[in-house]
């Protein structure tokens, strides 16, 4: 007999069964569209609806003119349709076409805004109130008593595909990890390929490391390909500094839940039981971390429960690293909540492994 | 190589029971095999062969009895002992999407072994114009020759094949044949299940006949069938002779007629045939000697449905 054939070799297990799931996977169709095409769809449709502007402006109707209107315009905040007639204008406002309208005869500014959207109405009363009061001021030769300097924290603008971004690659990465090892440890248990691994001399560990480092290629393949999509001029993301910091926190995100699709894997003897538990987990998830909108506006005791999840975690420290310029300091949280949800799933998972149902 | 094995047997299996819930699947069950041997478990479907070679292989845990392999216990996984046996599960067992070579290259990694020695396999089982085939491409039987050379890959000295056979069209069946043979010239020992008993009887050195859990009778074919102690039925054209000149044939114990054919029962064929040479009284002239399938009936009772 030959020894060499008895030795087994870890190293040579681990790489032909690395490169026997990737090939799988790439000529999986299916899977390639739900790992790459169908998160990206999302990316598309979504930063088109939310379009470059991110909060669209209030439009409103004009009729006349006067410094009233020319400073409104220079505010930039209101987008303006000019209309001919007092009465077109109202009967546009009365209809819902436009939110409000200023009438602008000499001295006198009269405003007509519908009062069915609160919010609209407060919001254009209020930015016509301030161009009235600034021109009042102006007109007084006095100079303003406070003076109020405004600026944007975020980068650049309010534009939509800058959270869109982080948040929808953080529920394509954890959402492929979840998958990759739910289902494709029940598949392999059902099929009895498991079965057949377990004949040959190969430690768990081998057959486990083996699809998670297929995931974290996946997951690189996939942050690639959103920046891509994200960084063209028609959706126009502009990444911060240090936004490569995102790769180690993607690692740790596919860590965190193949760790989870692990543990759902070892309850489930159905590919389709693995499916249900994975998108059970993953969907409430990424609805309560932000990852589709921002989060910051939910109630209180809804933060409070995103804050135990960590589709949340990965999502803000994506957003810190990618858009809101921090440095490697915000990787603290996210990394030892990742790593957290890693080591200890992943254990009670490893104690859960099964080689077949029998 | 290591003192095991040798005259104890390499594969030494004693008193197995296995119950799931209220259904005893594996009743005592005991047998030894020889180093190079052609052993086979015969039985209908539910026997119990599938849950004793997967005992034996260690691929599930006994409620009680022993199995040595090779000196070694397979129950818990025993990493020593995986190299040494090579298995082909019933249901086979592939990766997604892989083509034949490529099965067999990564079962063949898991060993350790290369590339260049897992492709011999594949010419070995008479696939090598679909090693670029996807699995899901083959037809059954080149599933079943792939599920085969992927159980021989790393060389081991035990293979365990669980009915390889079934479900094939005849031609496939005699092509599996062919490779089991060349893989028993190359010194391996070799346990097999089937339901097929005249498969068994051509390609065994050795069977058990198993039934609910239990082996009935264990021998070579030949031995087992002469045992029996049954008659050869020959049969001849209707008409080429009458009842009555049958009977009075030395040695013919009965006649059967059925307006099809006549049927003499003998145990002494070969003076019957002799006399009815001299006669002329050869057309349509068949011989049917006991099988494994009359054993089968004399063990049990009832007929063989598979
Ligand atoms: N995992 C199992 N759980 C319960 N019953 C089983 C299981 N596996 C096999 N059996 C039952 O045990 C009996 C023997 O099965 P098996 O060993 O597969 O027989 P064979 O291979 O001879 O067809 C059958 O009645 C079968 O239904
Ligand atoms: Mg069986």
């Amino acid at each position: 007999m030959t020894s060499s054939a008895r030795r087994g070799g870890t190293a040579s297990s681990f790489r032909s069964l690395s490169t026997a799931m990737l090939k799988g996977f790439v000529r999986d169709r299916a899977g390639l569209f739900f790992v790459f095409l169908f998160p990206l769809m999302f990316l598309v449709v979504f930063g088109l609806i939310f379009g470059k502007e991110g909060g669209t402006k209030p439009k409103i109707g004009v009729v006349g003119d006067g410094p009233v209107v020319v400073a409104l315009e220079q505010s930039g905040a209101v987008e303006l349709e000019r209309l001919g007639a007092t009465d077109d204008a109202v009967r546009k406002v009365r209809d819902g076409d436009l939110p409000a309208a200023v009438l602008a005869h000499g001295d006198t500014v009269e405003l007509r805004y519908a009062a069915s959207d609160q919010t609209q109405a407060g919001l254009v009363r209020g930015i016509v109130g301030g161009v009235v009061d600034k021109v009042n001021i102006a007109a007084s030769g006095q100079p303003p008593k406070v003076r109020l300097d405004s600026q944007q924290v975020e980068d650049s603008s309010l534009k939509a595909i800058q959270f869109l971004t982080p948040g929808l690659l953080s529920w394509a990465v954890s959402t492929s990890a979840i998958f990759g090892s739910a289902v494709t440890l029940v598949s392999w248990r059902r099929k009895q390929v498991l079965r057949r691994i377990r004949l040959a001399p190969v430690p768990v560990s081998t057959v486990l490391s083996s699809r998670l480092l297929v995931s974290m290629g996946i997951a690189v393949g996939q942050t690639a390909l959103f920046i891509g999509v994200a960084s063209t001029p028609v959706f126009g993301l502009s990444l911060s500094g240090q936004w490569w910091l995102a790769l180690p926190l993607v690692m740790l995100g596919t860590l965190a839940f193949f760790a989870i699709g692990m543990f759902a894997g070892s309850f489930a003897k159905t590919e389709e039981t693995a499916t249900a538990a994975a998108n059970l987990v993953v969907l409430p998830m990424a609805f309560l971390s932000g990852t589709f909108f921002p989060i910051q506006n939910a109630p209180g005791w809804l933060q409070a429960v995103s804050q135990a999840l960590p589709l949340r975690h990965l999502t803000d420290g994506m957003l810190d690293v990618m858009v809101r310029g921090k440095g490697i300091e915000a990787l603290a949280v996210p990394a030892a909540v990742l790593v957290g949800f890693a080591v200890v799933l992943g254990a009670v998972a490893s104690r859960l492994f099964r080689w077949d149902d029998a | 190589m290591s003192p095991i094995g040798g005259a104890d047997g390499t594969i030494v299996v004693a008193d197995l029971r296995k119950r799931y819930g209220e259904l005893q699947a594996v009743d005592g069950v005991s047998f030894t095999v020889a180093e190079g041997e052609f052993f086979g478990i015969l039985g209908p479907n539910g026997a119990g062969k599938t849950t004793t070679l997967e005992i034996v292989e260690g691929l599930r845990e006994p409620d009680s009895g022993s199995v040595l392999l090779l000196g070694e216990k397979p129950w818990p996984r025993n990493p020593r002992l995986l190299p040494r046996i090579g298995v082909q599960l019933q249901a086979s067992s592939f990766f997604d999407k892989l083509t034949a070579r490529e099965q067999l290259e990564t079962f063949a990694a898991l060993y350790g072994v290369s590339r260049g020695d897992a492709a011999d396999m594949l010419d070995l089982v008479g696939l090598a114009d679909k090693a670029n085939t996807r699995e899901d491409k083959l037809s059954g039987g080149q599933r079943q020759r792939l599920s085969i050379a992927c159980a021989l890959a790393h060389d081991p000295d035990i293979v365990f094949l669980d009915e390889p056979t079934a479900a094939l069209d005849p031609q496939s069946r005699r092509n599996l044949w062919d490779v089991l043979r060349v893989i028993q010239q190359r010194g391996k020992t070799i346990v097999y299940t089937t339901h097929y008993l005249d498969e068994a009887e051509i390609l065994c050195d050795r069977v058990a006949i198993m039934d609910h859990g239990r082996i009935l009778a264990m021998d070579s074919p030949a031995k087992l069938v002469r045992g029996l102690d049954a008659p050869t039925h020959v049969m001849l054209a209707e008409g080429v002779l009458s009842v009555e000149q049958a009977e009075t044939i030395p040695g013919v114990e009965g006649v059967n007629a059925d307006g099809v054919s006549l049927t003499l029962s003998t145990r002494t064929p070969a003076p019957v045939l002799a006399a009815l040479a001299e006669r002329g009284a050869l057309d349509g002239l068949q011989v049917r000697t006991a099988t494994l399938e009359d054993v089968f009936l004399h063990l049990t009772g009832r007929e063989y449905r598979a």
